[in-house]
């Protein structure tokens, strides 16, 4: 039961801000609705753990802590492969920029 | 002939005064470019008449040859030379390398340190770390040249239009063989001398290298 309301309580604080965010435009709202219901889910498996079982059952994995393990990976491997690409673009931009400053500030002796 | 000498510079202050008078009596453009030193490499290389342009970032030594390559050709370069600055190279054999390019039209041409020349190679680098560097290479783009991670090359203005250099790291020999494979550039080796002052790339230094060859191809 602790557990239950402590999760819960959570998840409101990141919905919360999630809110927030979104009012902001900070977010998309397709970014928005899938963090949204992401979170969701966290409340729905915390305090009926059963759905997490039978759905795990209907996938035809035994038990539903494994299921959510399995998803967790996933959507963990996803993100860090979109965090890394992103870097990647952010670390050419820069690189162009610092290129540009380098060109257009020549010195010549 | 337009010939410019491109010089990525990191922290070279005490080596690179030994370069630039070496090549201040020849008839080339030089270009210092000074990676963010946290030195004076750029007050350094500014008594010399060069060149010099400055990252306000650390980008690497690609990167800084790219640089280089883009202001030489916006001012008319017809030969790009690509050089170091810490004296591992000859300035002497920098006409051996734009010969092909200028009296028979290559476009690429690379020094390599296992033709003819004797160049004093550490043991290890020799019999262990160039040849995973060229499987590496092989592996990557099929290509075979006895000298897998040559620093010193010169292009000609239409190569160096052609191969743009986005491997900001060292992986950019890699990079440059490659594109003028697929590119079928007119490319050749000459012999050259390196001295050695220390080792170079680390074994880290080459994981690293073949690291950014994996996650190029990984997000193309």
């Amino acid at each position: 039961m602790w557990l239950q309301i402590l999760v819960t309580l959570f998840v409101v604080i990141i919905l919360f801000k999630l809110f927030k965010q979104r009012q902001a435009d900070k977010l998309s709202l397709s970014s928005f609705f899938a963090w949204f219901i992401l979170w969701l889910i966290v409340l729905v498996v915390f305090w009926q753990p059963n759905t997490a079982s039978y759905l795990a059952n209907f996938l035809g994995i035994g038990r539903g802590a494994d299921l959510i393990i399995y998803l967790s990976v996933i959507v963990i491997f996803y993100l860090l492969f979109k965090i890394f690409v992103r870097l990647n673009k952010i670390d050419k931009e820069i690189t162009k920029i610092v290129r540009e400053d380098a060109i257009k500030n020549v010195k010549k002796n | 002939m337009k010939v410019f000498v491109i010089i990525p510079a990191f922290n070279e202050e005490a080596r690179i005064g030994q370069v630039l008078t070496e090549l201040s009596d020849l008839p080339y453009n030089v270009v210092i470019v000074d990676d963010a030193s946290t030195d004076q490499t750029s007050r350094a290389a500014s008594q010399f008449k060069v060149t010099v342009l400055r990252h306000r970032i650390n980008r690497d030594q690609g990167a800084s040859l790219q640089t280089g390559n883009q202001y030489a050709l916006s001012q008319g370069a017809e030969v790009i030379v690509h050089f170091d600055a810490d004296g591992q190279f000859l300035v002497s054999e920098i006409k051996d390398i734009i010969g092909p390019i200028i009296n028979n039209d290559y476009d690429v041409v690379f020094g390599s340190r296992f033709l003819a020349k004797k160049s004093e190679m550490p043991w290890l680098k020799k019999h262990f770390v160039f040849p995973i560097a060229r499987l590496v290479n092989w592996l990557f783009f099929r290509i075979k040249f006895t000298d897998p991670q040559s620093g010193f090359r010169a292009m000609s203005r239409r190569a160096a239009q052609k191969i743009i250099i986005e491997q900001d790291g060292k992986a950019h020999c890699s990079e440059i063989l490659s594109k003028v494979f697929s590119l079928k550039l007119k490319a050749k080796e000459v012999p050259m001398t390196v001295i050695y002052h220390h080792f170079g790339q680390n074994i880290g230094g080459g994981w690293k290298i073949v690291k950014d060859l994996l996650f190029s191809k990984l997000i193309k």
